[in-house]
């Protein structure tokens, strides 16, 4: 074999592990993305039920409803809408009513039944897709969640 | 007045390493042996300054020195001393002065180990590391400084984020430092080479070592961060796909197709420029991830604070450096000489084949985490994706370079006879198949993929063996010859065959754990019992206990098998009132390399308690694996030692005559 026939199978095999890889990204690419939503997105949007989907926001004060076998309910606002949220299991740690949630699951007539309930890491910071929300409602605060105090920066 | 020593040590390291970035180049430029030298001598009083200025910050955690701020924000007087050395780096700033430190710790390890270096390539390689620490003092100096202070002085810190209060927090992040900045050799060897036009196979013997390390500290450094999320989040699953996870995946598998490619490099010398793109690539992705985690472009447990200035500074440096580099590459790599020839079917075509997998695969992770971020930039819309992606993209690909890496040690160097490596391979194709055959009869077909996963882990123990076994001539000869042949194979043989093993196992882990654990969410009473894949785990009670800084709130669980008492688990619930926040410890009981696990949820209203039970078979196989690899990393690592700068010029007669291994 010469040294171009080389080059050419060298070349032709990662063009096509490449091919592949794209095929494959593409493919679950399609499938597996999930889209991030705002409570006033859902509320205006009116999107197709059984849509998976990600929904961020506070947790309404008021609105968790503990059930049986670990099913709980509640609503997620960004001040404008509020979205009801049913999900059975046990919530984060740092889950509690007006902290800022992040949701994923599917879209149902009633809200979403979600499988995946995240709260942030630390009391300090909120999770930005939820501060997005917030600032796109117009609820937010400059500074609320961030840290505070007289700390140079 | 430490606190100011420190400082003034960080703007000190920053004059001698402007100095560094200058001074060598025009030495080599100008053929000033001296000018060259001093690089040297920068080299070590850079890391000594750097060095000075943590102690200094540690120094003040450990005195709980609150009138600093970093100190007053991520520290508390209650806490025990090992968290208060560990949350040095368990902020933005110490985060940065500890990466810092490392890159200094490697500078001033070529400037003292290079001696048999070409002294114009040790100039550029200590002028390159220096231009890159020299972007990172100006980084913590003028956006992240560790060393300002407060007034008035505060009573009392803020405390430690208590996710953080953990030994993890001690051992991770040095560890994945020490791999994310230890590929900055190799790049500064790329840029180096590029500079001066000239690269050869001595080349590839001077970067593989640098590399060999930063690959072990980082595989282990992985793991490390996998057990902690694992036991710490209470979800019991050991790798989310997270975005600040991927970013040390992406360098670990560029810079495991560095460490590949070395090896044709050095021993064929062929791949030439493409070991050099792949050095530049691997440590552009450190700086990535750094940049990722850093710059507060994700959320996540890893981002401390997010201050827009910083992920802008960090955004000109990445640009600065990788956009530099990759100019550089594309003008002078043409110059370089073309390397040898070999066959698509030989050691060097496998190796090839290895770096085409691992790249690809590299990239699949990157679109995943990156495709969301650029999407949201260009378009507004916000995406998550997932694990599903993941595993659909970089998991064939690593099927496939899976099934292909028993055959590359066995493959011969320039030619090879796949046929007769196949031949070779049948005991191990036999041990495959009879991994999947058993498998099921055990579990059935429950899940329908994971015999064949269990098959392909065996088939890479087993092939990773072959090599081992048939260079010692084990089961052919007398004991004692395989003894003896197996003291004199070079390490680094040993090395491959232990670190292929060592991902096998991690793969039997994955699979073992993803497939057959079993879950339960439900609320129990005390005396109640649970049951479980063969174990009875009884509620016997809440009690409340006094931490240092933190009220536990534990359960305890008597667990039986079979009727007999196997264990005691005491799952528990920290409250941190300074900074009212709740930390779930996960209780776990290994039996043999599977795990009970447990953890807590909240009190229902009617008394009992929430909890997440799982049974997860094999999964201590998956961090085990790391080990595994490590070690053979290490073993490696201890035959290049000898070799070091390989290429001495044979004029004098050695007194003694060393075994020059075959290979």
């Amino acid at each position: 074999m010469t040294r171009k026939q080389r080059r050419l199978i060298l070349i032709g095999s990662s063009l096509g592990v490449l091919a592949i890889a794209a095929a494959l990204v593409l493919n679950s690419l399609s499938d597996s993305i999930v889209f991030f939503n705002s409570p006033t997105d859902i509320a205006e949007k009116h999107m197709a039920v059984g849509t998976r989907i990600r929904v961020g926001g506070l947790v309404k004060p008021g609105s968790v409803q503990r059930g049986e076998n670990l099913n709980i309910r509640f609503e997620v606002t960004d001040g404008k809408s509020d979205v009801p949220v049913r999900y059975q299991g046990i919530v984060p740690d740092l889950f509690r009513e007006g902290q800022g949630v992040v949701t994923e699951g599917k879209l149902e007539a009633g809200g979403i039944v979600a499988d995946m309930v995240l709260a942030k890491h630390d009391e300090r910071y909120m999770p930005r897709e939820v501060v997005d929300a917030l600032k796109k409602s117009g609820r937010w605060e400059e500074g609320a969640g961030q840290t505070s105090g007289g700390t140079p920066r | 007045m430490i606190t100011e020593l420190g400082h003034y040590a960080l703007v000190l390291a920053l004059a001698l390493g402007l100095i560094q970035a200058v001074a060598p180049m025009i030495g080599a430029y100008t053929r000033d042996a001296a000018l060259m030298r001093l690089a040297n001598s920068t080299a070590l009083m850079q890391f000594f300054f750097v060095a000075f200025a943590f102690v200094a910050l540690t120094f003040c955690y450990v005195t709980s020195d609150f009138s600093v701020a970093n100190v007053f924000e991520n520290s508390h007087s209650m806490m025990p001393l090992i968290y208060k050395m560990s949350s040095v780096w368990g902020n933005h700033e110490g985060s940065m002065l500890l990466w810092v430190l490392i890159l200094t710790v490697f500078g001033a390890m070529v400037a003292a180990f290079g001696a048999n270096l070409p002294a114009t390539l040790k100039a550029h390689v200590l002028a390159v590391q220096s231009w890159i620490a020299c972007a990172f003092y100006l980084f913590i100096l003028l956006t992240s400084n560790p060393f300002l202070r407060l007034s008035p002085v505060p009573f009392e810190g803020r405390d430690l984020n208590p996710i953080l209060q953990d030994p993890g927090l001690a051992i991770h992040p040095p560890l994945l430092y020490l791999g994310y900045v230890g590929f900055s050799i190799a790049f500064s060897f790329a840029i180096a080479a590029l500079i001066d036009g000239r690269i050869d196979a001595a080349w590839a013997r001077w970067v593989r070592p640098w590399t060999l390390a930063a690959w072990t500290f980082l595989t282990l450094g992985i793991a490390m961060g996998s057990y902690w999320a694992y036991y710490t989040l209470g979800w019991g699953g050991f790798w989310f796909w997270d975005p600040v996870e991927n970013a040390s995946l992406m360098p670990w598998l560029a810079g495991t197709a560095l460490l590949h490619s070395a090896v044709v490099m050095e021993k064929r010398n062929a791949l030439k420029v493409w070991t050099i793109l792949l050095a530049i690539l691997t440590f552009s992705l450190s700086l990535i991830g750094t940049f990722l985690v850093r710059s507060g472009v994700l959320t996540s447990v890893h981002s401390f604070a997010s201050d827009p200035t910083r992920g802008v500074f960090i955004l000109i440096i990445l640009v600065l450096f990788i956009g530099g580099s990759l100019s550089l590459f594309a003008w002078r790599a043409p110059l370089l000489k073309q390397g040898g020839l070999f066959a698509p079917i030989s050691r060097e075509g496998a190796l090839v084949f290895n770096n085409l997998f691992l790249t690809t695969a590299c990239l699949t992770v990157f679109v995943g985490t990156l495709y969301p971020l650029a999407l949201e930039a260009f378009t507004g819309a916000k995406i998550s994706v997932g694990a599903p992606f993941f595993n659909l993209t970089f998991g064939p690909l690593f099927v496939a370079l899976m099934f292909v890496m028993p055959f590359g040690p066995l493959l011969a160097w320039k030619r090879g006879d796949i046929f007769g490596v196949a031949q070779r391979l049948m005991a191990a194709f036999g041990v495959g198949l009879v991994a999947v055959a058993a498998t099921f009869a055990v579990k059935g077909g429950q899940a329908l993929l994971a015999p064949f996963g269990i098959g392909l882990a065996f088939f890479v123990m087993a092939g990773s063996l072959v090599d081992l076994v048939e260079r010692t001539a084990l089961f052919r000869g007398p004991l004692a010859t395989s003894r003896m042949r197996a003291a004199g194979l070079p390490r680094s043989v040993w090395g491959t065959a232990v670190a292929h093993f060592g991902i096998a196992v991690t793969l039997l882990g994955i699979v073992g754990a993803a497939s057959w654990g079993t879950e339960r969410i439900l609320s129990l009473k005390p005396t109640q019992t649970v049951s479980l894949s063969g174990y009875e785990l009884s509620f016997d009670g809440l009690a409340q206990r006094p931490g240092p800084n933190y009220q536990s709130q534990v359960a305890t669980f008597t667990v039986r098998s079979g009727g007999v008492v196997v264990g005691v688990m005491e799952p528990s619930k920290r409250n941190f009132s300074s900074r009212s926040m709740t930390t779930n410890e996960a209780a776990l009981l290994t039996r043999g390399v599977g795990q009970l696990y447990l953890s807590l949820g909240d009190a229902e209203p009617d008394g009992s308690l929430a909890i997440r039970v799982y049974y997860k078979p094999l999964v201590m196989l998956i961090w085990l694996g790391a080990v595994v690899m490590m070690l053979g990393g290490a073993l490696s690592l201890s035959d290049r030692r000898l070799r070091v700068g390989a290429p001495k010029p044979a004029k004098k007669p050695a007194t003694k005559p060393t075994l020059q291994p075959a290979e």
